[in-house]
């Protein structure tokens, strides 16, 4: 017993830097596999907070970009109006409003939350955002985010009052995207390389596919999280795999993720069934290949 | 102005210029990323104690880790170059004279060939760390190597600015303090 505690006193320093390297690898190892191990904690509340005073002064520095993408949205929203369409039936009124289920008996699918950034980064390996709106304003992991411009990424972890966003400009995120034109072109991932934060990957694009330079890229119809038709990029260049037959596009972002102040988190009213069914049939598959 | 109190400051000062300057920099290329916090572990007192030295470099590179996302990562290569620094410095000075006599390492207190020395080979062990850990979740080795060379000449490049902006004095030891 002795022997034990004067090893552990000789040592001590040593053994300390083996338990610090210890918590280091985990937590990093913890945190790369789920992502919210560690954000939906108080530390998030606490660098939220500070994130936000910061921020309060660096949005000026942006501001000009920042009215040019909301004033260039606006006019887009306006050009959408219903009433830019004269109806030739004009006994009928159609009126839009938020209700869950409106006069044609089309229900609501999804909404938008409006959120603020506090935390943006996009020189990291791994850049994710911070906006100010938790779960108490009703925002949950796995919901869309959605920036003037474009799509900005997914919800990765969420506290109170903040959530964190995986930006697209991280090596694990993963997005379904397809072609604008011609909408039956086969649907596939836009991920990113870590190099440029202006331009994105589409990688396995079949060469059936006819694809050219400035082809509008936009959120395809499987994603639970993203709207369908949602614009995401132009084709930047496109590259032929040298094995398979495939494409890979270089995509340029429609986002500016550098200059993103305000942005819109999307909530599906369907997702938790539309999960659960999911799961339930991956479910029951392993079932059936178990039993066999 | 006590030890104690101006490394508080530095603490916070070197975790916000890296939070909010240097981290929010446009990258210029991938291999790129310009840091310099741990220039504060590396300027802690040679009196403080080791066991000392390993908690506060953990506790600084986990709230840099909390500030951009990664909680760990920095937090490892700062724990293994706080871990190194006695030896090293027991290697480059002259126990007596220098540890006794003087606050911090600096150039004034090491002088310019052992204090470069000791920056430079403990900056490239905390890019190598740091670069290996980004390295075994994702990358090339080609980015492996390339990222070490050039974010280690970043530093150096930032380190060398940081000595001549801010020209410490180098501090004698004294009973009274």
């Amino acid at each position: 017993m002795r022997n034990i505690f004067l090893f552990i006193r000789q040592y001590f320093n040593l053994i300390t830097f083996f338990i610090l390297q210890l918590i280091c690898v985990i937590s990093l190892s913890k945190f790369s596999k789920t992502h919210e191990a560690f954000f939906s904690t108080e530390a998030n509340e606490i660098t939220g907070s500070i994130n936000t005073q910061y921020n309060k002064l660096n949005r000026y520095f942006t501001l000009i970009e920042a009215n040019k993408e909301l004033a260039l949205e606006n006019t887009k929203l306006k050009d959408a109006l219903k009433t830019n369409f004269v109806s030739s039936d004009s006994t009928r009124v159609i009126v839009a409003d938020s209700l869950i289920k409106d006069t044609l008996n089309r229900y609501r699918k999804y909404s938008y939350l409006p959120a603020l950034v506090v935390n943006n980064s996009v020189s990291q390996e791994s850049n994710y955002l911070m906006l100010e709106r938790g779960a108490k304003q009703g925002v949950k992991k796995d919901m869309g985010v959605v920036g003037p411009l474009g799509i900005v990424g997914k919800v990765v972890s969420v506290s109170e009052n903040y959530c964190v966003v995986m930006s697209l400009l991280n090596r694990n995120s993963k997005v379904s995207a397809m072609f604008k034109r011609g909408k039956e072109q086969n649907a596939s991932n836009i991920s990113w390389d870590g190099k440029d934060a202006h331009y994105l990957t589409m990688e396995k694009v079949s060469k059936a596919v006819d694809v050219k330079k400035g082809d509008t890229i936009v959120t395809s119809t499987y994603s639970p999280s993203f709207p369908s038709l949602l614009m995401i990029g132009t084709v930047a260049d496109i590259k032929t795999d040298a094995i398979g037959n495939n494409y890979t596009l270089k995509i340029k972002a429609a986002t500016n993720f550098s200059a993103l102040q305000h942005v819109n988190i999307i909530a599906n009213h369907y997702y938790e069934e539309q999960y659960r069914l999911d799961s339930l049939t991956k479910k029951q598959q392993l079932n059936l290949s178990t039993s066999e | 102005m006590s030890d104690l109190f101006k490394n508080i400051i530095r603490f916070i000062l070197f975790l916000f210029v890296q939070v909010y300057v240097l981290s929010r920099v446009p990258s210029l290329h991938q291999f790129i990323t310009p840091y310099l916090y741990f220039l504060f572990i590396l300027w802690l007192p040679f009196s403080i104690n080791r066991w000392l030295l390993l908690i506060v470099a953990f506790a600084f590179g986990m709230s840099t880790d909390y500030f951009l996302g990664t909680p760990g990562l920095h937090a490892a290569p700062c724990v293994l170059i706080a871990y190194l620094r006695p030896f090293l410095l027991n290697l480059f000075i002259a126990q007596e004279s220098t540890e006794q006599s003087f606050v911090e390492p600096s150039v004034k207190s090491m002088g310019w060939g052992p204090y470069s020395f000791y920056i430079a080979l403990l900056t490239f062990i905390h890019h190598f760390y740091l670069v290996l850990i980004e390295w075994l979740s994702f990358g090339t080795f080609l980015y492996f190597i390339g990222k070490v060379a050039a974010t280690t000449g970043v530093s150096l490049l930032l380190i060398f600015i940081t000595e001549m902006l801010f020209f410490r004095k180098a501090k004698y030891r004294t009973n009274a303090a």
